[in-house]
């Protein structure tokens, strides 16, 4: 599903973020990375949807060069692509509805498809009964909670998520990873990048670790 | 649709927007509906060309008559019409304000003349025979009365230069205030704009609404413009009624065709596209750099 090899990345300034790093994340896959702050982790994931491109080697996902994409083929590429924020990137002048509803507006869905799945959505992360609230009054995890929302609304084949548990304490934590595993079990490929050793413990997942861009 | 909801979230700031683009193009829409009225003016006053040919006070009846047949038989001419001194004296005995002037004089100061009427409304023809009139024997001056309409044209002809430089100048101003205008709402939408191209949102579906909101805004001003023109000639005309009663005569200005609004308005509105264009290209750039 997802491939890199001997993906190396530095930024303009000359700060390297990865060094030859190579994995596969296989379809259906839930998987780890781990490392301190700094060693590259959310690097690896802007590499996926191609909000980064690799210095060199090669990103492969759902069998398309991501590195080589043109840019107008990039969007089609991120509609399969379920993005969770650290910060969730949420949108505070509207609804936490109006907020699920954003992918489903230029995925061109039938207006009615569009708002079953974004109940179906959020009735999955347990916001169905806020649907009409302003995001501002939502809570730090149910902020992260209606950004997973947002993510899985289009269904897309693969999920990604940044540091989803970093404001979060261990109750809820534990909450966000039992959503992704249930993600998981239909099928989604999920990878999480998380500094949280403890909670990795607890899941038994393949984990792989960065440090200073490198996997040890 | 989401392009008229913007438009109403803010309908003080849209308002003065249109009402802006609007004054702007009222100005060289104005100069031009006048001048255009100027120009059909003079255009029926010209029709008719013609020659004064002013004859030496010591004429005799024959030398008039030899000069009346050598007018009538020049190239160009249409008729020729003679106006004798006494009659020119008579005619401005009429005049008010002259009759005292005219009892004070001894004897007639007046010449015999010759209206000359050119069969064209040509410089170059009227130019000719004045040279021709002035050489012939007996005749002391020719006016030319076209000469006045062709310094008429010369300055409608600057008219139209000022008028189109004003033009060139306020559609600048239109695009500007489009750009300007796209770029506050690009600035407040950052976020909508950065969340909607990470998660897959296409170029084209976030320019889209600022494209038509910069047309739509270049339209209603030049629909603005339009109405600004046109409520003024209706004031303009009410006025030059009454003139036209005291002159005897049907005085208006003749509003712009709708053929000329419609080009009007696909202008304004391309204008605006273009300033939205320019604001989108420019500062979408920006946001994606980041």
């Amino acid at each position: 599903m997802v491939s890199f090899s001997a993906v190396a990345k530095r930024y303009p300034g000359g700060k390297a973020a990865l060094h030859d790093v190579s994995f596969g994340l296989e379809a259906g896959e839930l998987a780890f990375i781990t490392g301190r702050s700094g060693a590259g982790k959310s690097t690896l994931l802007k590499l996926i949807p191609a909000i980064e491109r690799p210095s060199s080697g090669s990103v492969i996902v759902n069998g398309q060069n991501v590195g080589a994409l043109r840019r107008a083929a990039i969007p089609y590429l991120r509609r399969n692509i379920g993005l969770v924020f650290q910060d969730q990137k949420l949108l505070y002048d509207r609804s936490v509805y109006d907020n699920v509803m954003l992918p489903l507006a230029f995925s061109g869905h039938a207006p009615g498809e569009a708002a079953r799945r974004a109940r179906a959505a959020l009735d999955k992360v347990g916001l169905l009964n806020r649907e009409k609230a302003n995001p501002v009054t939502l809570s730090g995890g149910e902020q992260q909670r209606l950004c997973i929302a947002r993510a899985v609304v289009n269904r897309p084949g693969i999920l990604l998520a940044d540091e989803p548990t970093a404001n979060l304490d261990a109750a809820y934590a534990d909450e966000i990873l039992e959503m992704f595993n249930s993600f998981n079990q239909v099928g989604v490929t999920v990878l999480v990048a998380t500094h949280d050793r403890q909670l990795i413990g607890k899941w038994q997942r393949r984990a792989l670790t960065l440090d200073h861009g490198r996997f040890i | 649709m989401q392009t008229l909801a913007r438009m109403s979230q803010a309908p003080l700031a849209t308002l003065f927007n249109v009402l802006v683009i609007g004054v702007a193009l009222a100005l060289p829409l104005g100069g031009y509906a006048v001048l255009s009225n100027l120009e059909t003016l003079s255009r029926n006053l010209s029709t008719e060309s013609q020659l004064s040919v002013f004859l030496a006070r010591d004429s005799g009846k024959s030398e008039v008559a030899a000069v009346e047949a050598q007018l009538k038989a020049a190239d160009g001419v249409l008729s020729v019409r003679f106006l004798s001194r006494d009659a020119a004296l008579a005619g401005l005995k009429h005049t008010p304000g002259m009759t005292e002037v005219i009892a004070t004089l001894r004897d007639n100061p007046l010449p015999d003349a010759f209206v000359v009427t050119l069969t064209a409304n040509d410089g170059k023809l009227a130019d000719r025979l004045e040279r021709q009139f002035k050489s012939l024997s007996k005749v002391t001056h020719v006016q030319a009365d076209s000469a006045w309409m062709r310094r008429m044209d010369t300055l409608l002809q600057l008219g139209r230069t000022t008028i189109a430089l004003l033009g060139m100048l306020l559609s600048f101003a239109l695009v500007a205030v489009t750009f300007n205008t796209i770029r506050l709402q690009i600035l407040t939408q950052r976020d909508e704009i950065e969340v909607s191209r990470l998660i897959g949102a296409t170029r084209a579906y976030i320019c889209r609404p600022f494209f038509y909101f910069g047309s739509l805004l270049g339209l209603l001003g030049g629909a603005a413009g339009l109405a600004i023109v046109f409520s003024s000639m209706a004031v303009l005309n009410r006025d030059l009624a009454q003139l036209g009663i005291l002159y005897d005569s049907d005085l208006r200005l003749h509003f712009p065709a709708p053929a000329d609004a419609t080009v009007i308005l696909a202008f304004s509105a391309v204008l605006g596209w273009m300033g939205a264009y320019m604001s989108v290209s420019r500062h979408l750039r920006e946001i994606e750099r980041n």
